[in-house]
């Protein structure tokens, strides 16, 4: 009998994980389905009909990727900024933090317990408290700071100081907990062997860190790529530094029914992170394991 | 075609720049403290120096001058007081914006921690979990601009005489409904942004609570179930109570993350028909309507919500382990 009604259970779980699985791909399957649809076709009939009239296309790709015209995305620019943007804005903070982690778990000072409590306090500090000043830090200058007035590419040193400084607070935290957790002992006989400061953290905390280390680059590294706010503010908004979300976002907003390019533009832009999910997906898992505040 | 490669040359020279400068300075670090015995606090110096600068100068001044601005008008130099604070509780843009943002806070974390337990109480033990959790998670990685699309297009509406191409409407049209748009009929347009972000949250929710239930001992679970306990039973009785510290914590990060939902409202709605959210106004009175004093009173506000929050789940983080 309970053989029976425990089996039953059990389907009844295993139909609502499916259930919920369907749910959840869905809406992205027919985004997908779509922007392979011709325009005619995508703005008359619904992607379910896709098996009757089963014309697929390209020319969404290359129109949002390309295009010549005025609604394109010419998302193969911001492309090259989203890249420009990500690389930086992951390096930084997972050096510095690393080192900033290092000298607060294995090195012993005067004030050094204030410190790890004030900068884990500044995690709940929300990004929008920090957009406005930093703004105008850049274009008009502040105290002893001056103003920068950056052009061009340089505005990209912006939106990698900002990502740079909110992620730190976040990457110390979750660094310190994984490095003060090493076995003392090691770290003893390396320095009774006369370890320098240098060596102890290139030959032993580095190795030891590894996994956290690629945890918090993967999270971070997604967390960039799909930063809309940071960029809006900070990245200028032109086809020259603006990255592929900020493209996106004033397509859905301006060109809002032009469905055949924010569904190719939707997937051009998810096209790298879903790539890293998928084929650094313990990594990406890890990273989340670790840690869920973030600015 | 009208890709101009050769106008991505600079960017790409001012991100070698960039790294490369870094790269320098790394090594000016290790370099100092490679060169003998170094002093513990002259180590620990150099090491936090660029951090500390960073945070300084970044987030800690920035935070303050936020919170002085708030009390300023809208070029940001004439003090005004707490003008900006009593602008929000009697504006109506500001109030349906704090109404809404207090409904997300409640119904986001609640949903999508409870389709991530149920999936993950599903798939924790199952040959497919890693897949199964890969679906889940996809629309992490689509981010919450590309999820505004992908139900942007969802809740798609043609008139009732044109063919659908929403997937909603077109059901509602089959059970022989209406066709209506979802996001400009207030208040229940707030309700579908909610579940576009529910869509981005539940997988998280379900990768920290499979972890969770994969770390319960086995014996435990399967001693009741020859018992003859009920597999729901099993999940209330044992399994609950054991991963209850994680559950909080997923539930806190939920809650942190929707205070700051931003992009999904300025994608799908741009906060039209009431459907604005703190953040969101913050971001249009600072920016978009040049109002910093206001925009600087919502972060505050936004801020002061949000501490407890945060400082709730660094406890609880540590409970968890």
């Amino acid at each position: 009998m309970n053989g029976v009604r425990e089996r039953l259970a059990s389907r009844a779980f295993t139909a609502v994980a499916v259930g919920i699985a369907v749910l959840w791909t869905t809406p992205t399957l027919g985004l997908l389905i779509s922007s392979f649809r011709p325009e005619e076709e995508i703005k008359t009939t619904g992607w379910w009909t896709v098996l009757g009239t089963p014309q697929l296309t390209l020319d969404n790709y290359g129109e949002v990727l390309s295009g010549g015209g005025n609604g394109s995305g010419r998302l193969a620019e911001h492309f090259v900024n989203s890249v420009v943007i990500t690389v930086p804005s992951v390096l930084f903070p997972l050096v510095l933090a690393f080192f900033a982690a290092y000298a607060l778990a294995w090195i012993d000072f005067r004030g050094r317990d204030a410190l790890v409590v004030a900068i884990f306090a500044l995690q709940v500090v929300p990004l929008q408290m920090a957009l406005v000043p930093l703004l105008k830090l850049f274009s008009q200058g502040w105290l002893f700071l001056p103003a920068l007035h950056l052009t061009g590419p340089a505005r990209f040193g912006q939106v990698w100081f900002a990502h740079t400084v909110l992620a730190l607070p976040f990457a110390v935290f979750l660094l310190h907990n994984v490095l003060a957790g090493l076995p003392r002992d090691v770290i003893d006989a390396a320095r009774v062997d006369g370890a320098s400061h240098g060596t102890l953290l290139l030959r032993i905390m580095l190795p030891l860190a590894r996994p956290a280390l690629a945890g918090f680059a993967v999270i971070q590294f997604v967390w960039v790529w799909n930063d809309l706010l940071v960029a809006l503010t900070l990245s200028g908004g032109t086809a020259e530094t603006a990255p592929m979300t900020v493209r996106l976002a004033s397509l859905a907003g301006t060109y809002g029914n032009e469905w055949q390019r924010l569904t190719a533009g939707a997937f051009v832009a998810a096209f790298v992170p879903l790539l890293v999910l998928f084929s650094l997906r313990k990594h990406f898992a890890r990273g989340l394991l670790a840690g869920s505040v973030k600015g | 075609m009208s890709f101009d490669a050769v106008a991505q040359q600079p960017k790409l020279l001012y991100l070698l720049q960039g790294v490369a400068a870094f790269a320098a300075v790394v090594s000016l670090i290790l370099l100092a403290l490679h060169r003998g015995p170094v002093r513990r606090r002259a180590a620990a110096l150099i090491l936090l120096a660029p951090a500390l600068l960073l945070l300084t100068i970044g987030l800690l001044l920035p935070g303050l001058r936020t919170l002085a601005l708030s009390f300023t008008g809208t070029g940001g130099d004439t003090w005004v007081g707490l003008d900006n604070y009593g602008w929000m509780i009697t504006d109506h843009r500001a109030l349906v914006a704090l109404r809404n943002t207090l409904v997300w806070v409640v119904l986001v974390p609640a949903a999508s921690t409870a389709v991530g337990l149920l999936y993950a109480a599903a798939v924790a033990r199952s040959r497919f979990r890693t897949f199964a959790l890969s679906l889940v998670l996809m629309p992490m990685a689509i981010s919450f601009v590309g999820a505004g699309v992908v139900w942007k297009f969802v809740y798609a509406y043609r008139p009732a005489e044109a063919g659908q191409i929403g997937l909603l409407n077109r059901l509602v049209v089959v059970f022989g409904g209406e066709p209506r748009q979802w996001l400009v009929e207030s208040p229940w347009n707030v309700l579908f942004l909610i579940v576009a972000m529910v869509w981005t949250q539940a997988g998280f929710a379900a990768v920290l609570l499979t972890a969770a239930i994969r770390a319960v001992p086995p014996e435990l679970t399967e001693a009741a179930l020859l018992d003859g306990a009920s597999p729901g039973q099993v999940l209330r009785r044992i399994t609950l109570p054991s991963i209850r510290p994680t559950l909080l914590v997923v539930l806190l990060a939920q809650a942190i993350g929707t205070f700051k939902a931003f992009d999904i409202v300025r994608t799908m709605t741009g906060g039209q028909f009431d459907t604005g959210v703190l953040a969101h106004a913050m971001y249009d009175q600072a920016f978009r309507y040049g109002e910093t004093g206001r925009g600087a009173a919502l972060a505050v506000l936004l801020f002061l919500l949000v501490t407890p929050f945060v400082a709730h789940q660094l406890r609880a983080r540590r409970r968890a382990g």
